[in-house]
């Protein structure tokens, strides 16, 4: 029986074009930018599980490219994984890895572990030797228990209890250190996240619009996708735009037929 | 931007044959946070001055009084603090000498510094500091509280509470989120330690080892030097490979 599980994967960094593109980059190439994901993204441990969260802003340098993207990967249906680093790279590790886990799950007959996500995202970070620019929060409960870890582009790794990453981190391990303690409720556990979550969006320039949470529990996942909306598209009049008939005046009316302008034929469909 | 980390950006070298301008920092303080409250200001930081990695000067006041009405707090280059000290004594003696019943306010004190720090950045010789400046004062509205901050390159600003170096990242958003107009003492000392903390734990030139100083109409109080405790205890930190083998 063959699966993914049985060889190592082969692959990881080619160092075959390095010295071909030091060469490009010396003679004026410049290389494609990388749509990053700015980002605050969080994750902690509370007394039935794990709390998950992630702002909603995608940028492209000094521009917001999606303002109201995933961060929150799914893996198994009790893990998920939250994402920081190139868009590409952690939507591209982490359904790899999900791919991964699903094919175990059918050759197991098991429900996934966290640390099989772990392991798995880590060996390929690691060969890759941080090219692969993914820094994630992966959270979920298994048969073990709920486990919370953050893996870094180079493929090293830590269990946390509370943990933030991306470029809003700062911002959200200030609220984390000055408010987390163990046996947290799930209320507790959700505010805690929106509010490091908001305290990245409101202070980091490269996170912001909305907040996402994921609750994981033993044999529940509540994905709230957009649990907080804190800014708001906002109008000049609250009302937002209406324009009563009359409000601009007409200057002049002239109606021109398009039927006598426009030959309509019946023809024949396309061919295949 | 301050000199917390040791090796800051390298400036424009030589000037002239044997001149050169600064370059970089080198015993360095970190974070100074302040804030406003019900009675005046109140500063702290803690008392400890890098040389690079290293944690070379553990008891060092980077929290000094100014005149009759201000506190003045420098991270960065403690050299160039020692020299701003030098040159607001002076200042604050001629304005003594005037003798007419009038003292330099916060707000001066500050103008004053922003001038100075402006203008040795023009010269590309800044002095390498993160300076907050705070003070109590009688005005047209009454006693008038001022919390302001200017940096290296000069830009200044006035606020109800100011962070500088790390405090900038991790500070700033409980600062924003939790401080109120007419705190009291005991909830701004409160606030104030929440963050120090924070500092203490994530900030890796911090020590333990915390002074607060306030100023209000009375005059300027540092008071002496203390620890903070630290929690340590989390589940997760006693035995972390134990769920996932070769994870820290």
């Amino acid at each position: 029986m063959t699966g993914a599980m049985d060889l190592p994967p082969k692959g990881g960094f080619s160092y075959d074009y390095c010295r071909r593109n030091a060469m490009l980059a010396d003679k004026g190439l410049k290389m494609p930018g990388f749509l990053k994901t700015g980002t605050t993204i969080v994750g902690l441990v509370f007394q039935d599980g794990v709390v998950l969260g992630a702002d909603t802003r995608a940028t492209e340098g000094p521009i917001v490219a999606d303002k109201n993207c995933e961060k929150i990967h799914f893996m198994a249906p009790n893990i998920y994984c939250c994402g920081a680093g190139t868009a590409a790279d952690t939507e591209a590790v982490t359904d790899m890895v999900s791919s991964q886990l699903q094919l175990h799950r059918y050759a197991t007959g098991r429900e996934s572990r966290v640390v099989t996500a772990l392991t798995l995202l880590k060996s390929h970070l690691f060969s890759y030797q941080g090219h692969v620019s993914a820094a994630l929060v992966l959270g979920g409960v298994d048969v073990t228990g709920p486990h919370l870890h953050t893996v870094y582009p180079h493929g090293s790794t830590d269990t946390l209890p509370f943990a933030t990453m991306g470029s809003g981190s700062l911002a959200a391990m200030s609220v984390f250190e000055s408010q987390y303690k163990e046996g947290l409720t799930r209320e507790e556990g959700i505010k805690l996240v929106a509010d490091a979550i908001r305290a990245g969006i409101f202070n980091d320039l490269g996170s912001g619009s909305n907040v996402d949470v994921c609750v994981i529990t033993k044999g529940k996942t509540e994905y709230l996708r957009n649990h907080q909306l804190p800014n708001p598209r906002t109008y000049a009049s609250s009302k937002g735009y209406s324009f009563t008939k009359g409000q601009t005046e007409v200057l002049y009316t002239k109606i021109t037929q398009l039927k006598p302008k426009v030959e309509v034929t019946e023809g024949d469909a396309m061919e295949e | 931007m301050d000199g917390s980390h040791a090796s800051g950006s390298k400036v424009a070298a030589a000037d002239g044959p044997g001149t050169q301008r600064t370059q970089y920092p080198y015993v360095t303080g970190t974070s100074i946070i302040a804030l406003k409250y019900k009675d005046g200001v109140i500063m702290a930081s803690d008392t400890g001055a890098s040389y690079g990695s290293t944690l070379r000067y553990k008891s060092v006041e980077r929290i000094k009084a100014v005149g009759k009405h201000s506190l003045i707090g420098a991270s960065g280059e403690y050299s160039d603090f020692q020299e701003i000290l030098r040159y607001l004594d002076e200042l604050t003696l001629s304005d003594h000498m005037w003798d007419d019943g009038n003292s330099l306010g916060p707000k001066e004190i500050h103008s004053y510094l922003t001038r100075v720090m402006y203008n040795r950045r023009n010269k590309f010789d800044p002095l390498w500091n993160s300076l907050v400046l705070g003070g109590v004062k009688k005005g047209p509205k009454g006693e008038e509280k001022y919390l302001g901050m200017v940096n290296m390159i000069g830009t200044h600003f006035e606020e109800n509470h100011i962070a500088t170096g790390f405090g900038n990242h991790l500070a700033i958003p409980i600062l924003r989120a939790e401080w109120r107009e007419d705190m009291t003492f005991e909830e701004a000392v409160k606030l104030v330690e929440k963050c120090l903390l924070v500092l203490l734990y994530r900030d890796r030139s911090s020590i333990n080892k915390f002074q607060i100083a306030k100023i209000t109409t009375e005059g300027a109080t540092i008071y002496p030097p203390y620890s903070l405790k630290t929690y340590w205890g989390f589940s997760a930190f006693e035995n972390p490979s134990q769920g996932a083998v070769g994870s820290w």
